[in-house]
């Protein structure tokens, strides 16, 4: 009965940041089907947010590029891969400091990192000086309802399946 | 934004209604300062009632109209916060720095 929920999808978009809220409502869509609760959907695209807004503004420096997400859904966890194809992070240890900005003329907090690994439960970075950024991100969702079953849409195959019985 | 002031307590209510992120924390930050230069306030409120979502850029917002208010004499405080807003506030610090207001939403 208990099969592994899988899922996946790719979105792939140009670094405007009239994209950050396009980015994080889809993901947010997608990661809906793992009935977060509304606290956890508002972290997750926070977490999202902050990661496309760091490809478009350091990553891209607002020269044009794509961001790339990959979403995977795995039984109740969410893992995000955020990538950019810019200018790389110099020193991640100090990019992730609380605080830390490269821009505090465009009012940055430099507390994007810190989000990030606090709403999350695992974040990765990985980065290549010219080559791009990879951040992953990963996020347990709490299952409390008993509900969630019949929550999730049916394939065809079931349907069929379930019609046959 | 939706903007209010009144006169006689030199209160400025500012009222955020929109998503903040990097993209609309431009365009709120700009009306802000264009109010605030207007009217000269002796305190600015921010009222986030009808904020549905913010991210790190909220707080360089907020951070950077608290430093200009108090260049020009003002206070700064906040408002109506909601639970995902406060999170990250709270997660910044902010909130020892500003105070937050009583304002019915």
């Amino acid at each position: 009965m208990s099969e592994k929920f899988e899922n996946e999808m790719k979105l792939e978009f140009l670094s405007k940041s009239s994209n950050e809220a396009f980015a994080r409502i889809a993901v947010a869509a997608f990661a809906s089907q793992l009935d977060p609760s509304i606290e956890e959907l508002a972290d997750i695209k926070t977490a999202v947010s902050e990661a496309v807004t760091n490809s478009i503004i350091h990553g891209y420096e607002n020269k044009t590029g794509m961001v790339k997400i990959i979403g995977k859904l795995i039984d109740n966890k969410i893992i995000l891969e955020i990538s950019d194809s810019g200018k790389g992070i110099e020193n991640i240890d100090v990019a992730k400091e609380p605080l830390y900005t490269t821009k505090p003329n465009l009012e940055r907090s430099g507390m994007g990192f810190t989000i990030m690994e606090s709403f999350m439960d695992k974040v990765e970075v990985e980065s290549i000086l010219d080559i791009g950024t990879k951040v992953t991100m990963e996020k347990k969702i709490k299952k409390e309802d008993l509900l969630k079953e019949e929550s999730k849409c049916t394939s065809q195959d079931e349907l069929i399946h379930a019609t046959n019985e | 934004m939706e903007s209010k002031f009144y006169e006689e307590d030199k209160l400025l209510v500012l009222k955020i209604v929109d998503e903040i992120d990097e993209c609309s924390a431009q365009k709120i930050r700009r009306e802000a300062d264009y109010e605030i230069k207007r009217y000269m306030p002796r305190k600015v409120v921010f009222d986030f009632d009808s904020v549905t979502f913010m991210d790190s850029a909220g707080i360089g917002l907020i951070l950077g109209r608290y430093k200009f208010v108090n260049i020009l004499g003002g206070k700064l405080e906040v408002a109506n916060l909601t639970e995902s807003v406060r999170k990250i506030f709270e997660m910044s610090g902010l909130l020892r720095l500003i105070p937050i207001a009583n304002l019915a939403s």
